[in-house]
């Protein structure tokens, strides 16, 4: 470049133009990106935004402290951890029986070789059942269950249960999968029953780490449902939902607080025990 | 670069206040221009002695000047100035695995260079020729445009090498710069870099483990326990000095030395856990 | 008896051990399973659940209803040109996120670092305090809280995005760049680099594809963050959804759902080829 007459073959950068190349590609497709999502960040200093964002903001401090107030940000802050709560205990009910009819580590027809078609169908099938479980967002199903059920903690409840009963599927069957098996099918080879080799050979290698992701499940279960509250499922959400609409900035400062706060210790916590379990 | 010490300790930055010093009071001049080479057995503060003589470790006593500045009273911008025509090449080569070879010989321009150039640099070379010249002094002129870590152990030592060549510094001082090279190599790349400082101008100081390499240098310096043994022309190190310096460690004195320090497995990016 | 203890006096007859205790008040797991329970037997006991009108024989209708419904999608053509453009505009929220709390998170990492150990990162409290802030408040609270000053669509939803990603990523970055090897940042340092360089040209060569390996995992994770942030009015597909499912057009939202699982699934598939290109 600097001497760009005399430059030698080899001298050229080889990856030059391949670099050049990507670089106008992604901004070929960015400028789409920048449009279909209205990406104008001036928008947000234009005086008339900037005053409802600073009444907004400036009604922020101080964060309201009533007495009465109070009690009632405690009371849903227990709600949101009771539905994460309540949700995760349906959910392992969920979770529980489809993993013992998916697991393949069980099957007494697999010892032989290869799996018989009807338990492989039903394996396969349960699968199935719990992707589809999973991959709906929770949000969705809270939104279904609200229409069902009306508003209020019933429909949060249901929807981690389904959500987190198909995510928690899925993954204690890689953990039951991935661990040695080799103790699991002596048993069945010796004769014992599908439960039986189930507790005596998978369940005592593989509960640390399956209580592990429980309680890091359980975790996630509170910050989702907070944000569940948004659609009318309960909890701190639907509390911080409707002080938003009605501009009250203080009392949604209060509510952020105690919900960082709550999303803190449920993380701490949940550390510890995991740490404790390791 | 005239370099003075004069009864200058240095301890390791992970050593805690009250521990024996890596190196002991030592006082030395070396000649600008001169080329020398340090031996000992291993732990007897080789490394840190080069460590000591990069200012990148303040000494715990004495004295350290490089041309007649003590680079320790310096305000730091000076020091840092300073620092820029000073080499270090560790034992281990400091290149990051993914980056070009290019690159990797290029950051030895850092310190002579702006910003902008430093950063117009990453996107396309500047000074490719001389890059490769370096290189070819190697033998390594045909691996400008590859990757670092496509290169074998030996390579990637050369190519910590070359960088010495693009440094423009007038003191160069390198760390074990034969610990993964074939004997044939390593006496190659050792005539190299002596030719290469010569022609620079540069004073250099190597540490070896191969002692009969050490007396390929004018100037030998035997340390034990971080302590000096010996500072004599090559000529008179003598069989019967190697054997006092190197006593309870003969196995170095034979073999090949310890083997290089392992490389920090830059762990796979491993997936954190996601409530989705 | 295999496990009895052979240091023991051997007795005449053969000593037999006593299971321990079932509860014992020092048992760690004893006190976390009480715990547990009673933590379960509470969340059950305050909740208000209407299990009755949730098992009642006209909800278990209406979920009938809207199970049947959802199995035939609607497949219009103008309903479908819609969708199709609130697809697009959720993956592109989910990338231009992504992208924006990448820089963002990057630049956020080095305050938040201690690149060596004589570094003095005065910085780095308030930076990681900022980070966990940013963090620990999920998207849709952010887009919730943005929708106030950036209006409604899909540009608040691209802020809520990379705002809480830019705690997430800088955090991981800030914890990348710290466990970088030291040897080539080092020598650059020791030549008197500063330390912007020598991070350009010694730690992110390094680091680079274990960043750019958060990113993509931060992406998927966004893709389905995305699809949903629009029911609380930050565009894209979830805004779709909750429109019609709030006027109980099962047939467009069974549409939308499978549209969001097929989203999900080309990113994830993206994601995993381009993390497969950059192992090589």
């Amino acid at each position: 470049m600097d001497t760009a007459v005399s430059v030698l073959p080899q001298h050229r950068d080889p990856a030059w133009l391949p670099r050049l190349f990507w670089f106008c590609a992604a901004l070929v497709l960015l400028a789409p990106a920048l449009v279909v999502t209205e990406f104008r960040p001036w928008t947000l200093f234009e005086p008339e935004t900037l005053k409802s964002t600073q009444r907004f903001l400036g009604d922020f401090f101080p964060p309201k402290i009533e007495g009465e107030f109070l009690l009632l940000v405690a009371r849903e802050a227990w709600r949101t951890v009771a539905i994460a709560t309540a949700g995760m205990a349906l959910a392992l009910l969920v979770a529980i029986p489809l993993t013992l009819l998916s697991t393949s580590a069980i099957s007494i027809s697999a010892l032989t070789g290869r799996m018989h078609a009807l338990p492989f169908v039903l394996r396969q099938g349960v699968r199935w059942l719990l992707i589809v479980l999973r991959s709906i967002p929770e949000l969705v199903w809270a939104l279904v269950f609200v229409r069902v059920v009306g508003l209020g903690p019933t429909a949060g409840v249901l929807a981690i249960a389904l959500t987190y009963g198909g995510m928690l599927g899925k993954v204690y069957g890689e953990i039951l999968e991935s661990d040695e098996t080799h103790a699991t099918r002596t048993l069945l080879r010796n004769g014992a029953g599908r439960l039986q080799a189930f507790f005596y050979g998978l369940l005592p290698q593989s509960a640390p780490e399956l209580t592990s992701y429980t309680v890091y499940r359980w975790e996630c279960a509170i910050r989702s449902s907070a944000v569940l509250g948004f659609v009318g499922a309960g909890g701190l959400g639907q509390q911080m939902d409707n002080s938003m609409k009605m501009f009250q900035g203080s009392e949604v400062a209060t509510m952020l607080i105690v919900f960082m706060l709550l999303v803190a210790l449920a993380d701490y916590a949940s550390g510890w025990l995991r740490k404790r379990i390791a | 670069m005239r370099i003075t010490l004069s009864a200058l300790a240095a301890r390791h930055p992970a050593a805690a206040g009250a521990t024996a010093p890596a190196l002991k009071p030592l006082t030395l001049t070396i000649a600008p221009g001169e080329q020398l080479a340090v031996i000992g057995p291993s732990g007897a503060g080789k490394t840190t002695l080069l460590h000591a003589l990069a200012c990148a470790l303040k000494p715990a006593a004495g004295r350290i000047e490089l041309d007649g500045t003590d680079p320790w009273a310096l305000p730091v911008a000076q020091l840092q100035k300073l620092r820029g025509r000073l080499f270090l090449a560790p034992q281990t080569p400091p290149l990051p695995p993914r980056q070009r070879v290019v690159t990797a010989v290029l950051a030895a321009r850092l310190p002579q260079q702006s910003l902008f150039a430093s950063l117009r640099s990453l996107f396309y070379p500047t000074h490719i020729a001389e890059a490769e010249s370096a290189l070819a002094r190697f033998d390594l002129a045909g691996k400008l445009w590859q990757r670092v870590d496509r290169l074998s152990g030996g390579e990637r030592q050369r190519v910590g090498l070359a960088r010495a060549l693009l440094s423009s510094a007038s003191l160069w001082l390198v760390d074990e710069p034969l610990s993964s090279l074939d004997p044939s190599r390593a006496a190659q790349a050792i005539d190299t870099l002596t030719r290469c400082a010569t022609e620079c101008g540069a004073t250099l100081v190597t540490t070896l483990h191969q002692v009969d390499v050490a007396t390929r240098f004018p100037r030998v310096i035997g340390l034990r326990d971080g302590e000096l043994q010996f500072d004599l022309p090559s000529r008179e190190v003598t069989r019967e000095r190697l054997a006092t310096l190197y006593a309870q460690h003969e196995e170095e004195l034979l073999g090949a030395g310890p083997p290089p320090p392992p490389e920090d497995a830059s762990g796979g990016a491993q997936a954190p856990l996601y409530c989705r | 008896m295999a496990s009895r203890d052979n240091s023991a006096p051997s007795a005449a007859n053969e000593t037999y051990r006593l299971p321990p205790q079932l509860f014992d008040a020092r048992c760690a797991v004893c006190w976390f399973v009480l715990g547990l329970a009673a933590l379960t037997a509470a969340s059950f006991w305050t909740l208000d659940l209407q299990w009755a009108k949730f098992l009642s024989l006209d909800a278990l209708r209406k979920m009938g209803r809207f199970l049947g419904e959802l199995t035939t999608p609607a497949t219009n053509a103008e309903f479908l040109g819609r969708l199709a453009i609130a697809s697009l505009e959720t993956l592109a929220m989910s990338a231009l996120g992504t992208l924006i709390a990448a820089a963002a998170g990057l630049a956020l990492a080095l305050p938040a670092s201690r690149s060596h150990p004589g570094d003095p990162a005065y910085w780095r409290a308030p930076t990681r305090l900022v980070l966990n802030g940013l963090r620990s408040i999920p998207e849709l609270v952010w887009a919730a809280l943005l929708i106030i000053s950036a209006g409604l669509g899909p540009f608040a939803g691209t802020l809520a995005l990379a705002l809480h990603t830019t705690g997430v990523l800088g955090r991981l970055f800030a914890e990348a760049v710290e466990n970088a090897p030291a040897g080539p940042a080092f020598a650059l340092r020791a030549r008197g680099v500063p330390a912007g360089r020598v991070f350009l040209y010694a730690t992110l060569p390094q680091i680079l594809p274990q960043l750019l390996s958060y990113t993509l995992y931060r992406w998927e994770n966004n893709i389905r963050a995305a699809a949903v942030l629009g029911v609380v009015g930050g565009g894209g597909l979830g805004q779709m959804l909750a429109f019609h499912m709030g006027l109980f057009h099962m047939n467009e939202t069974s549409s939308i759902l499978v549209a969001m699982i097929l989203l999900v699934a080309m990113v994830d598939f993206a994601s995993y080829l381009s993390r497969r290109l950059l192992q090589r």
